[in-house]
C-alpha cells in the first residue's frame, strides 16, 4: 500500500482503468500534451497515445457532447472539465442528454460517461475558479454524483464511476489535490457508488458532509473530544446522488443532533435534502434542530484574501458550530 | 409547592432606543394566571409604539405592581412572576454536588428546562421516566437526549425514582461534559431573555441616549504598575475617572455625530495692533491679561447671534436651539482637557470675556472647577494656537452642534490689491454636526466670524 496525494490517486485510477479496458479514454482541455492544468492526466498521453488522450478545443459543450456520443457508441469516456466553473456551457448536454438517454430510449441505449470536474475554493481562484456547482446538477434523476474526501475514496470512486453503466459526475476537490494524502492500495478495488462512510463514531453530535469540509470536521472532532469530551459521529456521504438514505438516517439516530456541512452555498444545497430526509424519517429521534454550516449565499468566491477566508469554511468555524450543537 | 416558588421581578424593558418610560395600557394576565415564556403579559403605550411585553420566563403571575394607566420608567418593576417549583433533587444538591456541576445553568437560566425534544420525549415514554426528575445539562437547562440516557443507565427507570438522582451526579463522563459546557456557553449567540438594562446617564436625560458608551467608573488609580514578567518593554497606566470620562465623551461624540469639517483663514493684523496698544494698560487696570481669545470669543458670540442654529443640539425627532449662548472653552492641562463654560457670553463685552477666560483657566489649573462651571455649554471654542497648532480637526463637545478652533497667528505674505503685504494670519477650523448643519450655513457663519474679527480697528472699545 502506498501513501499518495489525492491527485495521484485520481491519476492512478484512470491509468489502471485505461490499462484494464481499451474502451476507456480521456478527453478535455490540455489533458494530453500538458498533462492537465493540475497534472491530473500527466503521463497518460505518453502511455496510451494521442488516440486515447484527446486535447480538445475550449468548448465544454463539445467535450461533453463528444463524450456522450462516444459513450452511446460503446466507449467509456472520461471527460475533464478544467474547472467545474467552466462546466455550465455543458449543462444542457449533461442534464438534457446524458441523464435522460436510458429513460428516453426505453433502456435500448445507455451513456456510461464520466465527467470529472474540480470543485471548491480556497486556492485564491476568485470568481471563475472556485465554484461548487453540485446543486446545479443535484436533483437531476439519471445522474450520479460523487465527491470523494480522501485519496482512497478518490481512486475507488473514480474506478466505480468509470465502470458504472450510467453517467457519473466526479467532483474532485482541487484544494485537496496536494493537501490531502493517504494510504491508497495498489490493488484493483472500487468504492461502491451510493454508499456513505462513517469516518468517526461518537455519541454527542453527528456531522454529515462531503469533500473538503470533512477534513475540518475531523480535525475539530478530534480537538473537541480531547479538550471538551464532546464525541462526534462523522458521516461522509461520498455519493451525493443518489443519497445513502439508510446511512443518513442511522447517523442521525446515533445522536439526535445533526450538523450538515458543505462548501456549496446553503440555499438549495445538498444539505437541504439531507435535512429533509432526516426530518421525514427521524422526527422522534431528534434532540436538536438540524443545523447546516455552508458557504454563504453570495454570488461568488471573492478574490480578496480576507474575503476568501470569510467565505470559506475552516476548522474553527466548523468547530464552533459543532460545539454549539453539542451544548444545545 | 408554594414554598418552593420564587418570585421573579419583571421590569419595564427598553422597547426602543430613545425610550425612557412607557404607560401600561392593559394587563393581559391576572394574578394566578399561568404564563409561558414569550407570552404577552401586558400592553404598553409609548410615544413611539404600542407594544406587548412578553414574559421572560415560565411561571405564574404573582403580583401586579404597575396599574393600568400608570407611566413606568424603563427598568422599574412592573410585576412579579412566580417561577414553578424546582425538582425535588435540587433540595439535596448543595451538600452532594461537586463544584463543577451544571447547577449554575439552572439558577442562571432555566428557560429551556421544560422544552423537551422529540428524542427526549420518545425515551421518556419508552422508559416511563418522569422528566422533572432528570437534570438538564443543555442550553438553558434543557434536558438532552444524553441526559435521559445517562439517567436510564443509572437506574432511573421506573421504581428507582429519587434515589437515582444523587448517583447520577457522580457519573464521570457526564460530569466531563458538564464541566466543558461551562465556558463555551459564553460564546453562544442564544438570546437569553435578560432584564432590561437601566437607562444610561447622558448629558441630556429625557431627550435621548444611546447604549454606545461605557457607564462603569473605573477604579481610582493609585500607581503606575510595572509589568511583572514582561520585562521593561512596557508599563501600564491605570485609567483615571477623568481619562475615562474624556474617552467616553469622545467616543460618544464620534460614534453618534456625523462630523464634517471646514476651515477659514482670517487676517488678524488689526487685532494684533489693537491688543499691543491696550494690553499693558488693561493689565494694570483690570489685573488680568488681555488675550486674543477674548476678541475671538466676542466675534464668535456675535456671529452666533446672527446664525442661532449654530447654538443647538440634535434631539432625534427635533433640533433644540438654545437662546442663551454659553461658550464652552477647551482648557488643557498636562494630562487632560476640560471644557468649563462661560455662561451668558452674549451679555459680556471683551473685557468681561477676558476676565472670564482668565478665571476659568486659573480654576482649571488649580482643580477648583465646580459642577456649575462645567454645565450648560452650547458651543465650544478651543484655542489650539496656544500650543502652536496651525490646523486641527476637533471633535465636537457632545451634544453640541459645532466646535471652533483658533489656530496660531502667523505672519504671512498676503496679496492685497495686487500688492504683497506682511499680515498676521490665523486659521479658524470648524467641526460641525452634519445632521443639523450644512456647508452653506457654516460657511456663512465662519464668514461672519471672519468679518467680525477683521472688523476690529484701533478704535474698537473693550467695554
Amino acid at each position: 500500500m502506498a501513501v499518495m496525494e489525492y491527485i495521484d490517486a485520481i491519476r492512478l485510477a484512470m491509468k489502471e482503468e485505461m490499462e484494464r479496458d481499451e474502451s476507456v479514454f480521456v478527453l478535455g482541455e490540455d489533458v494530453g500534451v500538458k498533462g492537465g492544468v493540475f497534472t491530473t492526466t500527466k503521463g497518460l498521453m505518453d502511455q496510451f497515445g494521442e488516440m486515447r488522450v484527446l486535447d480538445t478545443p475550449l468548448a465544454e459543450s463539445a467535450i461533453a457532447g463528444v463524450a456522450i456520443g462516444a459513450a452511446m457508441y460503446g466507449l467509456k469516456p472520461i471527460a475533464e472539465m478544467q474547472y467545474s466553473d467552466f462546466m455550465f456551457p455543458a449543462t444542457n448536454q449533461i442534464i438534457s442528454e446524458a441523464a435522460k438517454i436510458r429513460y428516453r430510449s426505453n433502456n435500448d441505449w445507455s451513456c456510461p460517461v464520466v465527467i470529472r470536474a474540480p470543485i471548491g475554493g480556497g486556492i485564491f481562484g476568485g470568481l471563475y475558479h472556485s465554484q461548487c456547482p453540485e446543486s446545479v446538477f443535484f436533483g437531476t434523476p439519471g445522474l450520479k454524483i460523487v465527491a470523494p474526501y480522501s485519496a482512497y475514496d478518490a481512486k475507488g470512486l473514480l474506478k466505480a464511476a468509470i465502470r458504472d453503466p450510467d453517467p457519473v459526475l466526479f467532483f474532485e476537490n482541487k484544494k485537496c489535490y496536494k493537501l490531502i494524502t493517504g494510504d491508497v492500495p495498489d490493488d484493483d478495488y472500487v468504492v461502491p457508488i451510493g454508499k456513505a462512510n462513517v469516518l468517526r463514531e461518537g455519541s454527542d453530535i453527528t456531522v454529515i458532509g462531503y469533500s473538503l469540509p470533512l477534513h475540518f470536521t475531523m480535525q475539530a472532532a478530534e480537538e473537541l473530544e480531547k479538550e471538551e469530551g464532546i464525541t462526534t459521529h462523522v458521516l461522509d456521504l461520498r455519493t451525493i446522488q443518489p443519497l445513502d438514505r439508510e446511512a443518513i438516517i442511522e447517523a442521525a439516530r446515533a445522536t439526535g443532533k445533526v450538523l450538515i456541512v458543505h462548501e456549496d452555498n446553503k440555499t438549495g444545497g445538498v444539505g437541504g435534502e439531507v435535512s429533509a430526509i432526516i426530518a421525514e424519517n427521524c422526527l422522534y429521534d431528534l434532540d436538536a434542530p438540524i443545523m447546516r454550516l455552508c458557504g454563504p449565499d453570495v454570488p461568488a468566491m471573492p478574490i480578496s484574501p480576507p474575503m476568501e477566508k470569510f467565505f470559506m469554511l475552516n476548522k474553527d468555524k466548523v468547530k464552533e458550530s459543532m460545539r454549539q450543537l453539542a451544548l444545545y | 409547592m408554594s414554598e418552593n416558588q420564587k418570585l421573579t421581578d419583571v421590569k419595564m424593558p427598553q422597547l426602543a432606543e430613545s425610550l425612557v418610560s412607557a404607560t401600561i395600557a392593559k394587563w393581559l394576565k391576572k394574578p394566578g394566571d399561568s404564563i409561558e415564556q414569550y407570552e404577552p403579559i401586558c400592553e404598553v403605550i409609548t410615544d413611539k409604539v404600542n407594544a406587548e411585553i412578553p414574559s421572560t420566563l415560565d411561571g405564574v403571575m404573582g403580583e401586579i405592581l404597575a396599574q393600568e394607566g400608570q407611566t413606568i420608567n424603563v427598568g422599574e418593576v412592573i410585576c412579579r412572576i412566580a417561577v414553578g417549583s424546582l425538582p425535588e433533587t435540587n433540595n439535596e444538591q448543595p451538600d452532594a454536588a461537586p463544584a463543577t456541576q451544571a447547577q449554575p445553568n439552572n439558577s442562571e437560566d432555566s428557560s429551556m428546562r421544560f422544552r423537551y425534544s422529540p428524542a427526549v420525549q420518545t425515551l421518556a415514554a419508552e422508559h416511563q421516566i418522569d422528566l422533572t426528575r432528570v437534570q438538564g445539562s443543555g442550553m438553558g437547562g434543557r434536558i438532552t437526549r444524553k441526559d435521559v440516557l445517562a439517567y436510564i443507565e443509572k437506574g432511573g427507570a421506573p421504581g428507582a425514582s429519587a434515589a437515582a438522582a444523587p448517583g447520577q451526579r457522580v457519573d464521570a463522563p457526564k460530569e466531563s461534559v458538564q464541566r466543558s459546557s461551562a465556558s463555551p456557553f459564553k460564546g453562544l449567540q442564544y438570546q437569553t431573555p435578560t432584564e432590561p438594562s437601566p437607562p444610561l446617564g447622558t448629558a441630556i436625560p429625557n431627550v435621548r441616549h444611546s447604549g454606545l458608551h461605557l457607564t462603569e467608573s473605573p477604579k481610582i488609580p493609585t500607581i503606575e504598575v510595572e509589568g511583572m514578567e514582561g520585562g521593561r518593554s512596557e508599563y501600564y497606566i491605570d485609567v483615571t475617572p477623568m481619562r475615562n470620562a474624556i474617552a467616553r465623551n469622545m467616543r460618544q461624540s464620534v460614534t453618534e455625530i456625523p462630523h464634517a469639517w471646514t476651515m477659514i483663514e482670517v487676517d488678524v493684523t488689526n487685532i494684533v495692533l489693537l491688543r499691543n496698544q491696550l494690553k499693558d494698560e488693561f493689565k494694570r487696570k483690570e489685573g488680568v491679561n488681555l488675550t486674543y481669545l477674548a476678541f475671538l470669543l466676542k466675534a464668535v458670540v456675535n456671529a452666533i447671534k446672527d446664525y442661532p442654529i449654530m447654538n443647538s443640539f440634535w434631539a432625534v425627532d427635533k433640533i433644540v436651539v438654545k437662546r442663551d449662548i454659553n461658550l464652552s472653552l477647551a482648557v488643557g492641562t498636562e494630562d487632560s482637557v476640560l471644557t468649563p463654560v462661560i455662561h451668558h457670553a452674549d451679555q459680556k463685552n471683551i473685557a468681561g470675556l477676558a476676565r472670564e477666560i482668565e478665571e476659568l483657566a486659573r480654576k482649571t489649573r488649580e482643580g477648583k472647577l465646580k459642577l456649575d462651571d462645567m454645565q450648560g455649554g452650547t458651543f465650544t471654542v478651543n484655542n489650539t494656537g496656544s500650543f502652536g497648532s496651525i490646523l486641527s480637526y476637533p471633535i465636537i463637545n457632545y451634544p453640541q452642534a459645532a466646535i471652533l478652533t483658533f489656530e496660531s497667528i502667523v505672519k504671512k505674505p498676503v496679496v492685497i490689491n495686487d500688492m504683497i503685504a506682511v499680515r498676521s494670519m490665523a486659521n479658524l477650523c470648524l467641526s460641525l454636526d452634519h445632521r443639523i448643519l450644512d456647508g452653506v450655513i457654516c460657511g456663512r457663519f465662519l464668514q461672519r466670524v471672519k468679518d467680525n474679527l477683521e472688523g476690529y480697528t484701533l478704535d474698537t472699545k473693550l467695554y
